[in-house]
């Protein structure tokens, strides 16, 4: 049974469709890697997923046990404002947050699933700084450690990325790339770096008005849309 | 010295000076907890903004000559508030833009209303009152009293049980609402305390202390501390302390109360301000 099943799927906004026909299903263990221009529909499709925007037509169901809820989530562009006053141990313990209910304090164990998710992404000792003082790459990590607290079984990444230098890059797609082999997280990414996807990634999904690809990488790397894709992109395949 | 402890000890005998002190700081302690959400989210102008729509629904109940003219005033205000803040993220127009524009609007047909069916209304008197309070804080009643005792233990009591929950919607709705935390409701809740509150509030001190309440002490906090926990802490210390020096000093100096607050809150910013440059932030 697969966690999640896109049948039919149309997205859009104010009746402007932005795709159409997504026909695609994520099992666990996964690692899916989205692919696609610019406003070709990889974020809409992100929040569709998480029900933050309902589809225009088709419906997203989740199976395997996998509850909405329980999909961590990492941002492309954080809503954070830039003088927010947060420690890095503030927000990462509020990915906790729906493990709560109406419980108003957090227990002991979740404080210690914060921690270690700290401990993993190698931010514990940045625990008590201030979240806007970090460098881009620390605060992603932040954030990633945060979406961690939320779930155990997937991780929805947009643009993990961006913005950040080579080195932290590899280091970050290394990371996510443990946590999927590791951990059994299955991981959804959107990513522009098409060597990257289909280095790491198990699955593509190449979107554009229509799904124009979706199945295992190498069929991808096989397929026209990918080959005339990573020649424009200038992919070198491993 | 011995003097004036002397005289503030004279003072402490009449029961008003009791009340205004009790109520005084209890606002300050309440509106400096909601303070530093409000600032966060950008609503720090909404203490003026309601006070407004109060006026404007103050117009209307008069024109109407309703003889109790809360009845219509607290449900308008409320509303305005809750309309305000659970329009939340996604809303088109928001924060400083949303307030001023139903402030300016309530103002705006408060005044037509005044203008166009009454004849012997005070304007400027009742622009004054929903400014600076309609009762002055050195008035109050016993029931005012047990009012905002009772307002302000709610108050309180909600913020500490929804502290995690205030900080996850504040710090990044989106991800709340994303991993199923209930973020509409916290945000309602959220609204109805900050309504409650400020409508209280803004008859008892008026608008000007309120806004000042809520502005100030959040942003001496984040001058200096950088952790969302510390900031909170801080600004309420800060708030209930200034608010009880202001009185202190307008009760032997003889100053209107809600200016002699801010001036105080004033100072104190300044001073964070100097510490926060002085030690390049604390680390907590
Ligand atoms: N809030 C919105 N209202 C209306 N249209 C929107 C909205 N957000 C996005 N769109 C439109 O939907 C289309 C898809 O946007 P989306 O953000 O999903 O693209 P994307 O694939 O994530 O692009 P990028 O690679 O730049 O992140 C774009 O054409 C965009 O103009
Ligand atoms: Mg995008």
């Amino acid at each position: 049974m697969a966690q999640i099943i896109c049948e039919d799927v149309v997205l859009g906004y104010e009746g402007k469709v932005v795709v159409k026909g997504l026909n695609f299903s994520v099992f666990c263990g996964d690692y899916l890697c989205i692919v696609g221009e610019n406003g070709s529909g990889k974020t809409t499709l992100m929040k569709a997923l998480l029900k933050l925007k309902a589809p225009v037509s088709g419906q997203i169901l989740t199976g395997d046990g996998l509850k909405s809820y329980e999909i961590g989530y990492l941002p492309q562009q954080t809503t954070v404002q830039k003088d927010f006053p947060a420690s890095v141990e503030e927000i990462v313990l509020s990915g906790c947050l729906n493990r709560c209910g109406w419980r108003p304090f957090y227990k002991k164990e979740e404080r210690q699933i914060a921690e270690d998710n700290m401990n993993k992404l190698g931010i514990g000792r940045l625990a008590k700084r201030c979240y806007r003082e970090l460098s881009g790459g620390q605060q992603q990590r932040v954030l990633l450690a945060r979406a961690l607290c939320a779930t155990r079984k997937m991780l929805l990444l947009d643009e993990p990325v961006a913005g950040l230098d080579p080195v932290v890059t590899v280091e970050m797609y290394e990371l996510i790339t443990r946590l999927n082999k590791e951990d059994g997280i299955t991981i959804i990414m959107v990513s522009h770096d098409i060597t990257a996807a289909v280095r790491y990634a198990s699955h593509i999904l190449h979107i554009g008005y229509e799904p124009l690809f979706f199945g295992v990488k190498a069929d991808y790397l096989n397929s026209d849309v990918g080959r005339s894709f990573m020649a424009v992109m200038g992919g070198a395949v491993q | 010295m011995i003097d004036i402890i002397d005289e503030l000890a004279l003072y402490f005998q009449y029961p008003f000076v009791r009340y205004a002190m009790i109520v005084g700081v209890l606002i300050a302690l309440c509106s400096s907890l909601l303070g530093v959400t409000l600032v966060l989210k950008h609503f720090s102008f909404i203490g003026d903004g309601l006070s407004h729509v109060a006026f404007g629904a103050m117009a209307v109940a008069t024109v109407l000559s309703l003889t109790n003219d809360m009845v219509l005033i607290l449900p308008v205000t409320l509303v305005s508030a809750i309309l305000l803040l659970c329009s939340g993220q996604n809303a088109r127009i928001k924060g400083d833009a949303a307030i001023a524009m139903i402030s300016v609007g309530a103002l705006a047909i408060g005044y037509l209303v005044m203008n166009v069916f009454s004849t012997s209304a005070n304007i400027t008197g009742d622009v004054c009152s929903t400014l600076f309070g309609s009762t002055s804080i050195l008035t109050l009643t016993k029931t005012e009293v047990w009012l905002c005792v009772g307002l302000s233990v709610v108050v309180i009591a909600v913020f500490i049980l929804f502290y995690n929950k205030i900080f996850a919607v504040t710090f990044d709705e989106k991800f709340a609402m994303a991993t199923g935390s209930k973020a509409k409701i916290y945000n309602l809740l959220i609204a109805v305390i900050i309504a409650l509150i400020i409508v209280l509030a803004m008859n008892l001190v008026g608008a000007l202390l309120i806004s000042a309440l809520v502005i100030f002490p959040a942003l001496s906090a984040m001058r200096v501390y950088k952790s969302f926990k510390s900031v909170v802490i801080c600004s309420a210390v800060v708030s209930v302390v200034c608010a009880m020096l202001g009185m202190l000093v307008s009760t032997v100096a003889g100053t209107p109360v809600g200016s002699t607050i801010v001036v105080v809150d004033m100072v104190a910013f300044a001073m964070f301000c100097g510490i926060g440059m002085f030690a390049g932030g604390v680390r907590a």
